[in-house]
């Protein structure tokens, strides 16, 4: 893991109007891992995660300060376009959410498509490729013309991580993937994060703990909005070095 | 000693039998509420129907004092001027329908909205007038531009508000998903959202039309009326509604033949646009 983050955080801080919800929140995340952040309901999770595509500040009154880079940009610098970084850095949503009146093939396509590609062949390529990723080909592969709507909640989900990762984005912003989802969907959509770290580098909320200790290399944990530990996954769960920490991991608030 | 079983076996019975004298009771209060449409329908029928044939739905009106003819002209004429406020009524109505549903927040899209419902409870006798004095007096003729245009105005608050809440209807995480994709709004709007809610909105335009496809009044002194085919737009042009009206206050009992008929030819097609409209929206498989 010697290599250069391929994101940094540094001295982010998001509200809502006048609600502090990210307080000064730094970390690095290396490529192709698996971050995990954790924390209770309402410190500050999903916002600390919709800051880094940007997607934050489309919510009427919220707004954001603070740096955060991939590679070497800053995505919060002057003149850098948010629609440009969204196609960099992909996200995956709580609920299920496909395109209405879509097909299958059509869901997975639109960021293609709608970005000005054309061409069938490419985009057949693509979209299997993505539905392989997400662990969804073999199950759709016979109905690609179908509505989206008529997948099963699970795998709607891995529909719209395959939809996520059609525009191969190379990082993968994933907010309680998992949360509206039952345990064998869960454990299906697990596997696949694992084995997508080779294609992406994945940052996932999870209201879960065992979840993250099941599959992330690092994890973070917020309180407030604050980040309080951040360290390798293993350790976190095993020797916390906060107080705050500890007890949140042993159950005793949260 | 009466047993728990005997008290809610009577309770039950005396229960049952209201929910059925309640149930009796809708089921009367529905007939009543139907029975002027189906009289309306049954009437217009049973007077109409002898006299439609051939001829009358491809021939011009005859001269006064002659037998036959048809009304060719007014059911074109009305097909012109639908066509004519559809254009003017989709594209202002889908715009403002967008606008408040994506873009509109604070006192301006609160304004637009109070605007909209408002025209939509102006008379259309109003909007007549209104038309008559912006292009009728200025172009020194009625014409099917003019009919078209009212017809339209009447159309636009309508289809802007079935727009706004059909698109409101797409939940806000489907947006997001949009803009996650590293796709600009504008896109994320027409694309996915305005595509995504489409048979909705087809439904409300083909119901505006069904609404105009029978106005009279606004037509009066717009569009006017003509006896002849009219192909030029600044011309006055026939319309079904129009002729009705003037054949049922004519003298002449053919021409009140006539005039039945063309009620019900107006009926029928109105009644298949509203069909039709209810064909076109099959809600998606929902799972929230």
């Amino acid at each position: 893991m010697d290599m250069q983050p391929i994101v940094r955080v540094r001295k982010l801080n998001a509200w809502f109007g006048a609600a502090h919800a990210v307080k000064n929140v730094s970390l690095e995340v290396e490529p192709h891992s698996v971050t995990a952040i954790i924390g209770p309901s309402g410190c500050g999770k999903s916002t600390f995660i919709r800051c880094l595509n940007r997607l934050h500040e489309e919510v009427p009154d919220a707004r954001a300060h603070g740096e955060v880079f991939l590679g070497d940009t800053n995505i919060y610098g002057e003149g850098i376009d948010p629609v440009v970084i969204r196609r960099k850095i992909g996200m995956v949503f709580q609920k299920p959410n496909p395109f209405p009146a879509a097909s299958v093939f059509d869901n997975v396509a639109a960021g293609l498509k709608l970005a000005g590609i054309r061409k069938k062949a490419l985009l057949m390529e693509r979209v299997e490729r993505s539905l392989r990723h997400a662990a969804l080909w073999d199950e759709v592969k016979a109905k690609l013309g179908s509505p989206g709507m008529s997948l099963s909640g699970g795998q709607l989900q891995r529909l719209c991580i395959a939809r996520a990762l059609a525009v191969e984005p190379s990082v993968l912003l994933m907010d309680e993937p998992t949360s509206a989802l039952d345990p064998i969907a869960t454990k299906k959509i697990e596997e696949l994060i694992v084995n997508l770290r080779k294609e992406v580098t994945i940052i996932i909320v999870t209201h879960n703990m065992q979840q993250a200790a099941r599959i992330s290399d690092r994890t973070a944990f917020l309180l407030l909005g604050e980040l309080i530990e951040f360290g390798a996954t293993s350790e976190i769960f095993t020797v916390p070095k906060e107080k705050q920490t500890e007890a949140y991991i042993t159950g005793k608030f949260g | 000693m009466i047993t728990f079983s005997e008290i809610a076996a009577q309770g039950y019975t005396k229960r049952k039998f209201k929910n059925r004298l309640m149930c009796l009771l809708f089921f009367v209060a529905a007939l009543v509420a139907l029975t002027p449409l189906f009289s309306i329908m049954g009437y217009v029928f049973i007077k109409g129907v002898g006299s439609i044939n051939w001829s009358f739905l491809t021939q011009l009106p005859a001269p006064v004092g002659e037998s036959g003819g048809g009304m060719a002209n007014a059911l074109v004429g009305t097909c012109v001027l639908i066509v004519l406020a559809s254009i003017i009524g989709m594209t202002s109505g889908l715009a403002t329908g967008i606008y408040l549903s994506e873009y509109g927040r604070g006192k301006l899209a609160t304004i637009i909205r109070f605007s909209a419902d408002m025209l939509s409870s102006v008379p259309s006798i109003v909007i007549g007038l209104f038309v008559y004095i912006l292009i009728v007096r200025p172009m020194q003729s009625f014409s099917a531009l003019a009919g078209g245009v009212a017809l339209g105005v009447i159309m636009i608050p309508t289809i802007a508000r079935s727009a706004e809440e059909l698109l409101k209807l797409v939940p806000a995480s489907v947006r997001e998903a949009g803009l996650a994709l590293g796709l600009p709004r504008w896109k994320v709007t027409i694309w996915i959202v305005l595509k995504g809610s489409l048979s909705g909105i087809i439904t409300g335009v083909m119901l505006a039309i069904a609404r105009v496809a029978g106005e009279t009044a606004p037509l009066l002194f717009t569009a006017l009326g003509n006896r002849f085919w009219s192909w030029n737009l600044t011309q006055p042009i026939g319309s079904l509604p129009v002729q009705i009206f003037t054949y049922s206050i004519s003298p002449f009992e053919e021409w009140h033949r006539q005039a039945w008929a063309g009620a019900l030819v107006l009926v029928l097609l109105v009644f298949s646009i509203n069909l039709g409209a209810r064909f076109v929206f099959r809600p998606q498989i929902s799972r929230d």
